[in-house]
This record gives structure tokens, sequence and C-alpha cells, in this order.
């Protein structure tokens, strides 16, 4: 890894600075003196200037504590059927009521939170890792491997996401770490447009110029000089990828085609709900509906302060 | 300028033939085996049944001479049978096309005429509260999934106040353009999904042609306003909307599918879900490549009309 020396400002200045310019208007961050600052202070500053950023984070912190540990407080059977209990109301022993199984409903929102999140982050991750290497390698190496390589990925970004998923899921019902697979295979396409954008723009920089002189190959300029270079990119995108797996995984299960029961997600629950929300079991849909927005704000939220810190890390660099 | 058109045209049949390519690969790739299918299992276990079976269909010829067996049938129109309805894929689609092709263009026309004045409006109150309010909105209508709009929008205004209807209209085109009780909640469904996404591209369109030299020499003749807003950003400001109708085409495609089957709407999107929940493979795969088809014109003529909208995009890419 090639880094100036700037890059390696000590943290224990940088800290400093950005206590000393409290008081300072904002103007003064611009000053030569932020110099000495390591780029991910710089950066860490600008994203926590944004108070949209700090409330997302927030709430998505809470509602994965919620999923995630929930369970341990709040204990529920989510996996028999009790008919006699049906459909009940909100109340004293349910707080957010049952369903037309007999679940209770805000048990249900955290072990459906935990697919949910699960499928959303680990697609995203496996998404943006195949999208990011599939597009530096057509971006590094251009020419003849670039305009096939691109071309498949039009052709595929032709059949929207939704119809391929549904075709995949129709003939082969996945369990989770299929659906995972499915997700991350149908939505690594425009992360290597991105990629391959700023791979095209770094591979006639100096620095990868100077490693060809010194006999690095292909391998050693996509992995250690584009790739790290385009992080910014990868990151902020792969936040979004969450929110879209999230929403893609919504809609299988939506479309009965996603998780299978006993098992479920935010999607299945609003499936299982939606035929009885019209007898006025209100609260079937709206806990999972509202919980969905909420992760998907709050996700939308963090990705555009990232956007910003990283902008501003590489304008001030 | 012809340059420019039939390299883009080339890269389109290109992009065409790669889907018919992995159209064809998912066909090979379905479960099952289509002799058993037919023949039976005791048909199938008989060696001279099964391979005159083989001979007749095509399926003793390598893959390659499979393909473009596949791709001939293909380009004569034939998209293939779908058993589970007994009815040739090319007959369902021309029922159903058509209902899907009024409902996304309503949605589409409708998401503009809100979302052109309000992304030019946000624009022009920048960082105020009308712009902080669109704004949440459009976040909350881009977050939430359009089967959920779907139910809230039955629950409130066909369940309690009985103004519209909760099912799509069931009927032919006709009923489409004149049952406006039924047609509304799944053309209001799909727009508010497209429209949050067109209202923010217009709003940053609008604030890009803002700042720009023309602007000010109009503000400096002394034009007001309303005048320099609507004679001379607001059409500016289309040419990346003309683009983003063509990239948006799989998005407002996919919220189709979805605003369908919420609203039983038998478009195409209602009779893909139908088909996948039904495994019914060849609807599934013609109707893909039909999508496909469709995305992919979309995109071209986006990226032509960007060419005629804007003199300089010609000079850039020749």
């Amino acid at each position: 890894m090639t880094s100036p020396p700037t890059e390696e400002g000590p943290l224990i200045s940088g800290l400093g600075g950005v206590v000393s310019e409290v008081a300072v208007p904002a103007a003064a961050t611009t000053l030569p003196a932020g110099k000495t600052r390591g780029m991910f202070v710089r950066g860490l500053e600008v994203f926590l200037e944004n108070k949209l950023a700090i409330a997302g984070g927030a709430v998505l912190a809470a509602i994965f504590l919620f999923c995630f540990l929930g369970p341990v407080f709040y204990h529920t059977d989510q996996v028999h059927v009790n008919l006699a209990v049906e459909n009940q109301h909100p109340g004293a022993g349910h707080p957010l009521g049952t369903d037309n199984n007999g679940y209770d409903v805000l048990g249900r929102l955290m072990v459906g939170g935990q697919v949910s999140l699960e499928v959303g982050v680990a697609a995203a991750v496996l998404a943006t890792g195949l999208g990011t290497v599939w597009g530096a390698v057509a971006g590094y190496f251009g020419g003849l491997v670039d305009a096939v390589m691109m071309r498949v990925v039009d052709a595929l970004l032709a059949i929207p996401v939704l119809f391929l998923a549904l075709v995949v899921v129709s003939m082969f019902p996945p369990t989770q770490t299929e659906l995972i697979l499915v997700i991350a295979l149908t939505s690594w396409l425009s992360t290597s447009r991105l990629i391959r954008g700023e791979a095209l723009s770094l591979r006639v920089r100096e620095y990868v110029q100077a490693m060809r002189v010194m006999g690095g190959g292909g391998a050693r300029a996509v992995f250690r000089h584009i790739a790290p270079n385009a992080v910014g990119t990868i990151v902020v995108n792969a936040t979004f990828q969450v929110a879209d797996a999230i929403l893609l995984v919504v809609a299988l299960s939506y479309l009965g085609l996603g998780i299978r029961p006993p098992q479920t997600d935010w999607g299945g629950m609003l499936n299982s709900g939606i035929n009885s929300v019209y007898d006025g079991y209100w609260w079937q849909i709206f806990p999972a509906g509202i919980a969905i927005i909420l992760v998907v704000i709050a996700i939308n939220f963090i990705g555009d302060a990232l956007r910003d810190a990283f902008e501003v890390r590489l304008q001030r660099r | 300028m012809i340059g420019f058109l039939v390299r883009r045209i080339a890269q389109a049949v290109v992009v065409v033939l790669l889907v018919t390519v992995i159209t064809f690969i998912l066909l090979r790739a379905i479960p099952g085996n289509v002799a058993v299918a037919i023949l039976g299992p005791s048909g199938f276990r008989n060696p001279a049944l099964l391979a005159a079976f083989n001979r007749e269909y095509g399926f003793d010829q390598p893959w390659f001479d499979q393909y473009l067996m596949w791709l001939g049938h293909l380009l004569h129109g034939n998209l293939g049978f779908s058993w589970t309805l007994d009815q040739s894929v090319s007959s369902e689609l021309g029922q159903h096309l058509p209902k899907t092709i009024v409902l996304v263009g309503l949605s589409i026309i409708l998401a503009l005429v809100v979302a052109v004045p309000v992304g030019l409006w946000q624009a022009a109150q920048r960082n105020r509260l009308v712009d902080y309010a669109f704004t949440g909105f459009s976040f909350l209508f881009y977050a939430a999934p359009s089967f959920f709009v779907g139910t809230v929008l039955i629950l409130v205004f066909s369940v309690k106040l009985h103004i519209f209807g909760p099912e799509g209209p069931q009927g032919g085109l006709v009923s489409d353009l004149t049952d406006w009780r039924d047609m509304t909640l799944p053309v209001v469904t799909l727009a508010l999904i497209t429209m949050a996404l067109f209202s923010r591209y217009m709003r940053s369109a609008v604030l890009d042609n803002i700042s720009q030299d023309y602007v000010r020499t109009a503000r400096a003749k002394g034009a007001s306003q309303r005048r320099v807003l609507w004679r001379h950003v607001l059409r500016n400001s289309l040419i990346p909307i003309a683009t983003l109708l063509g990239l948006a085409l799989p998005a407002i495609l996919g919220g189709a599918l979805i605003t369908e089957s919420v609203f039983n709407y038998p478009g195409m999107g209602y009779m893909f879900f139908k088909a996948a929940q039904q495994q019914d493979y060849p609807t599934l795969l013609g109707f893909i490549i039909v999508v496909a088809i469709a995305v992919v014109v979309g995109s071209l003529l986006a990226d032509i009309a960007y060419a005629i909208l804007d003199p300089r995009v010609r000079y850039i890419r020749s």
C-alpha cells in the first residue's frame, strides 16, 4: 500500500484539532492547520456533523439490539402454531397482539428482523465484493476484456432484479443461505459499473504506472491498488446495497417465494398479515412495515453522510 | 451523430443476444426432465421411445444447435408454450402486456406531472420548510415497500372511506381507462414510488442549473423569478429526467409486478408472479425476454433523446 506521510497524522493531534476547533467558525477547518490531522478523523468529523446520520445510526443500532438481543429477554414460541390464541388484539400477554397462526407479533418482529437484517447485510457484502472485483478487473484491463465483461453486466441489468430473482427462487426454493446467494448474484451489477468507472480513472495514475514498471502483475494492481483506492465508492455503495437487499428479500417473501415457514422475515409477516388486515387486524402488518421503512431510511441517511465524509476526505487531501 | 447511433444500436443488439443466452442457460437449468414429464416414467425407460422423442424435439443435438434452433423460434415470434395455461406465451402476452403498458404509462405521467413542479419548487425554496417536508416524503416513499403502500392505500381509501375499489379493473383495456374508481389506487401506488425518485432528481437538476451563467443573464435582464424558473431552468432541467426515465424502467417494471399482485390487476407482472408460483417456466422465460428487450429499447431511446436534447453530449461522445 502506498500511503503518503500526511495520511499517517497521529490520532492524538487529530483529536486535539477537533477539540480546539469547536469554538472556531466552520470556515476555519479548511485552514492549513487541518493538514496534520488523519484522514480518518477528518472523515469522521464530517460524518458526525450530519445530524441525520447520527439519528440513522442510533435507529439502526436500536433495531439491531431489538432483533438480536430482544429474544433473550422476551421469550415467545415462534415455531408451534396455536390457533387458540389467533388474531388477538394488542393487550396484556401480547403487546403487539398475535397473528393468524397465534404467533406473538412482537416476538415475531424480532425473529423476522434477524432474517431480514442477516440476509440484507450478507447479500450486500457478497454483492459488493463480486461487483468490486468484476468492475476493477474490467476497468483495469480495458479493451476486449472490458467490452465483454460490461456487456454481460448490461445484459443482466436489462432483466429487472425482481423478475430474475423470482425465476431463480421458483426453480430452486431457497433456504436462508441460498436466498443470500440469489440476492447477491442478482444485485452486484450496479456496483461493478461504479467500480469500473473508478478503475478507469485510477489505472492511469502514477502509482499504478510505477507498480507496473517495477514488474507488478494484473492481480496485484486490482487487489492492492485499484480496489483499496476506490474504497470510498465501495463503502458508500455497500450501504445502499444493504437497503436494497432488505427491500428485495422483503418483496420476495411478500410474494410467497422467500423464506419458508415457520421461519419468517418482515416481508413474510406482511404476506401473512395482508389477508386479515382488511378485517381490522392492523397490528399484523404495521409493525413490520414500519420497521422496514425505519431501517431503509436509517441506512440511507448513513450512506449519504458516508458519501459526504469520503468526498471531503478526498477534497482536503 | 450517425456514428453514435450505429454504435449504440449495435451495442443494444449484442445485449439482447446476451439476454437470450442467459435465458437459455436458465432454461437448461430448470429442474426435472421434459421427456419424463411428457412420456411418463414408463415411456422414459423405453430407449426407442426416448430416442424418438429426443430426435423429434432436437434434444439429441449439441447444446449450441439447440440454442440456435430456440433463437430461430424466438425470431419468428414463438416465445414458447405454457402447458400450465394450455396457451402459447405470445398469446398470453397479447392479453396482458397492454394492461401493464396502460398502468405503467398512466403512473409515469402522473409521477412526472407531480414530481417536476415539486422538484422545481423544492429547489427554489432550498433548505426551507417546504424542501425538507418533500424530502421527507420522498424518503418515506422510497423506503416503503410498494405492497405496504398499496395495502395502506386500500385500507384508507377503500375499506374506511369507500372512495375507491380495492381491486384493479378486471376487464379489457377500455375498463382501465373508464373505471377510474378501480384504476386510481394501482396507478397512485406505482406513481408514488417513481415520484419519490423523480422529484429527487428534478430537485438536483434544477439546483445544477440555477447556478449557471444563463440564469444570471436572465436575472440581469430583469426576468422575474417565475419566468426564470419556468422559461429557462425548467427546460434544461428536464434533460436528465429523460435519461432517468430510461434508467428507471427496470425498477418501474419491478414495481408494476408488485402493484399488480397487490391489486389483482391482470397485467404482465401479475401473470409473471402467478407463473413463478406455479413454476410455469415457459411463461417466466418468455416474459423475461420481452421485459429485457423493453428495458434495452427504453435505455436506447433515452440515450438518443439525451443526445438530441443536449447538443453538447454529441461532441463529448464523438
